[in-house]
C-alpha cells in the first residue's frame, strides 16, 4: 500500500483520504448584474397560488397519461400468449440451445448461471461496472471527511452491543449467516444462488456486524483499503477474463479450461471464479452504501 | 390450490403497493414496501425461479429496507409526516443538527 | 371483445404486473415527498421484472436445473427472463441507493423534500433571491 504515491487521485482514493465534498458544497458564483437589478416578488399568496393552479394542472396531466399508459399495456396483455403455454414465442431456439447444450458447452448444472456468466458473461461484466459506478456515485455523494462529519451526524444511536440478548444472538446468527452466503456464493454453479444473491446475503452479514458492533469497531475489522482493494481486484479479474468481447464482436471464445464433470464443485471452467468475483463486488458495494448512508464515511 | 394461493399472493402485493402509496407516515411505508418485497419473493418460488427468490428476499427486503432506514434516521424523518409534519421538539433538534 | 377479456382473466399475472407498474408511475407522478417517488420506482422496477419472469414461466415444468442428467427443454421452465431478472434486481437496488443519496444532499440544502417547496425555493434562487 505504501509503494503507491500518495499524491496521485488512486492513491488517495484508496487511502480513503479523498474528499470532494467542498466542491460539491461550492456555491455557483451569482451573476453580480443580475442580483442587482432583479427584486424578486417576495409575495408568498401569488406564489401559493401559481402554486396551486400549476399542481392542479399537472395533475390532470399525470391522470391521463397514467391512463393512457394502462391502457396500452393491457391491450398488450390482451394480446399476449396465455401464461404459461408451452408453445410461446419466447420459447424459441435459444432458450432450447441455453437448457439442452448448456451443461455439455459451459459445464455448469444451474442453467441460468451458466447462461449469465458463460453465454452473456460480457453483459453481467457491464452490469457489475453499474454496480462499481453507484458506489463512486454514492461515494462523491456522501462522503463527509472528518471535521464536517463530527459537526453534522450525531442523532441518538442506540448501543445494541450492550444489550446482552441482541449481541448472543447475533453472534450465534452471523457465523451461520456467513456460512449460508458463501456456500449460496460457491454452489452458484450447481444450486440455485451465485453471485448475486450470496454477496447480498454476506453483505447482510456484515451490515448486522456492523449495526450491533458498532461502526469503529466494524471499521477496525473491516479495513477501508481492504475493501477498496478487493473490488478492485474482482473487477480486474473479471475485466481482464471477459473484456476479449470487445474485440471479437460480441462473441464467444471456447475457454481453454475443461468444463469438468459437471455437478462437481470444481467445474465449469471459469464460472465459479467469475461467480466469486461478482459476489465480492456485490458484497462490498452494498456494505459501502450501508456505511456512507450510516456514518458518511467508509 | 395452487391457483388460489397465486390469486391471495398477487392480491396482497397489490394491496401492499396501493397502501405504500397511500400511506402518510413515510417508515410505515419503508416498512410496508420490505412486506411487499418478501411476497415478492414467495412469488419468485412459485414461478419456479429461486435464484430471484434469495436475491430478493436479500437484497429488496433487506438492503433496500435498510438505505430506506438509514435515510430516514440521517434526515432525522423517522417519525414525521409525508409533509414533514411532527412534533415542534423534533423540528428544534433538526435545526441544532445542522 | 369476449375473447380478449378471457385473454386478459387468463393473463392475471400480467394484469398485476401492468397494476404494479401504474401504482408504481402513479407515485412517481402524484406523491410529493421524494423518498415516496424513489419506493414508487422500486415498485415500477418490480412490476417489469413479474411480467418477464411471468413470460418465461411454463406451467407443468421446473426450476432449469439440470437434474438426473435431463436435458431436455419439455422438463424446464425458459432460463432467459430468470437471468435478466437477475441482474435488473441488483442494479434497481444501487438505482435507489443514488437516488436516496441523492435526496440527503437535496435535503442538506433545501431542508424540505416537498416538490411543491423545493419548485419555488429553485425558482426563487434561479431569479437572483435567496429562498
Amino acid at each position: 500500500m505504501s509503494k503507491i504515491d500518495k499524491d496521485s487521485l488512486l492513491g488517495l482514493w484508496l487511502t480513503g483520504d479523498l474528499d470532494l465534498t467542498e466542491q460539491l458544497y461550492a456555491d455557483p458564483l451569482p451573476h453580480p448584474e443580475e442580483t442587482e437589478k432583479y427584486q424578486p416578488s417576495h409575495d408568498p399568496a401569488a406564489a401559493a397560488k401559481v402554486t396551486r393552479y400549476f399542481r392542479r394542472f399537472y395533475n390532470i396531466c399525470a391522470a391521463l397519461l397514467c391512463m393512457i399508459f394502462a391502457a396500452i399495456m393491457l391491450l398488450t396483455v390482451a394480446n399476449l400468449p396465455p401464461y404459461g403455454a408451452k408453445d410461446a414465442p419466447t420459447v424459441n431456439e435459444v432458450a432450447q440451445r441455453y437448457v439442452e447444450k448448456g451443461t455439455e458447452e459451459t459445464g455448469a448444472v444451474n442453467t441460468v448461471a451458466g447462461m449469465i456468466l458463460d453465454y452473456r458473461a460480457f453483459d453481467t461484466l457491464g452490469e457489475s461496472f453499474v454496480l462499481f459506478t453507484a458506489m463512486c456515485a454514492v461515494t462523491v455523494l456522501m462522503n463527509q471527511s472528518g471535521k464536517r462529519r463530527r459537526v453534522c451526524v450525531e442523532a441518538e444511536t442506540v448501543d445494541y452491543y450492550a444489550d446482552p440478548i441482541v449481541r448472543t444472538m447475533c453472534k450465534f446468527v452471523i457465523p451461520v449467516i456467513l456460512v449460508f452466503g458463501i456456500y449460496i456464493l460457491l454452489n452458484g454453479h450447481l444450486s440455485p444462488g451465485g453471485g448475486f444473491s450470496g454477496g447480498a446475503i454476506l453483505a447482510s452479514a456484515f451490515i448486522i456486524f456492523a449495526m450491533v458492533w458498532g461502526d469503529e469497531r466494524a471499521q477496525g475489522t473491516i479495513r477501508v483499503p481492504v475493501i477498496k482493494t478487493i473490488t478492485l481486484c474482482a473487477l480486474c479479474f473479471y475485466a481482464l477474463s471477459k473484456t476479449y468481447s470487445f474485440f471479437t464482436g460480441a462473441n464467444h471464445l471456447h475457454s481453454v479450461i475443461s468444463p469438468g464433470v459437471p455437478g462437481r464443485i470444481l467445474s465449469a471452467g471459469l464460472i465459479l471464479p467469475l461467480n466469486v468475483a461478482v459476489g465480492v463486488v456485490v458484497c462490498c458495494t452494498m456494505y459501502s452504501f450501508y456505511m456512507y448512508f450510516k456514518r458518511g464515511e467508509l | 390450490m395452487m391457483t388460489t394461493f397465486r390469486l391471495i399472493l398477487l392480491s396482497g402485493l397489490v394491496i401492499c403497493a396501493v397502501a405504500t402509496a397511500l400511506v402518510k407516515k413515510l417508515k410505515a411505508a419503508v416498512i410496508i414496501y420490505m412486506a411487499y418485497s418478501v411476497i415478492m419473493s414467495v412469488i419468485w418460488i412459485l414461478l419456479e425461479s429461486p435464484d430471484l427468490a434469495i436475491t430478493e428476499a436479500a437484497v429488496g427486503a433487506g438492503i433496500t429496507g435498510i438505505l430506506f432506514f438509514l435515510t430516514l434516521h440521517r434526515l432525522n424523518l423517522i417519525d414525521a409526516d409525508e409533509d414533514h409534519k411532527r412534533d415542534t421538539e423534533g423540528e428544534e433538534a433538526d435545526h441544532e443538527q445542522d | 371483445m369476449t375473447a380478449m377479456f378471457t385473454h386478459i382473466v387468463s393473463n392475471y399475472e400480467e394484469v398485476v404486473a401492468v397494476i404494479l407498474f401504474c401504482i408504481g408511475f402513479c407515485m412517481l407522478l402524484f406523491s410529493r415527498n421524494l423518498l415516496k417517488k424513489v419506493i414508487g420506482l422500486d415498485i415500477m422496477d418490480t412490476g417489469v421484472f413479474l411480467l418477464l419472469a411471468d413470460r418465461g414461466y411454463i406451467a407443468g415444468r421446473t426450476v432449469p436445473i439440470i437434474t438426473d442428467g435431463v436435458s431436455d427443454m419439455t422438463r424446464y421452465i425458459n432460463p432467459i427472463p430468470a437471468g435478466l431478472v437477475l441482474t435488473g434486481i441488483v442494479v434497481s437496488v444501487s438505482v435507489s441507493a443514488l437516488m436516496l443519496s441523492l435526496t440527503v444532499r437535496i435535503y442538506k440544502t433545501y431542508r424540505t423534500l416537498d416538490m411543491d417547496k423545493l419548485y419555488l425555493m429553485i425558482s426563487n434562487r434561479r431569479k437572483g433571491g435567496r429562498a
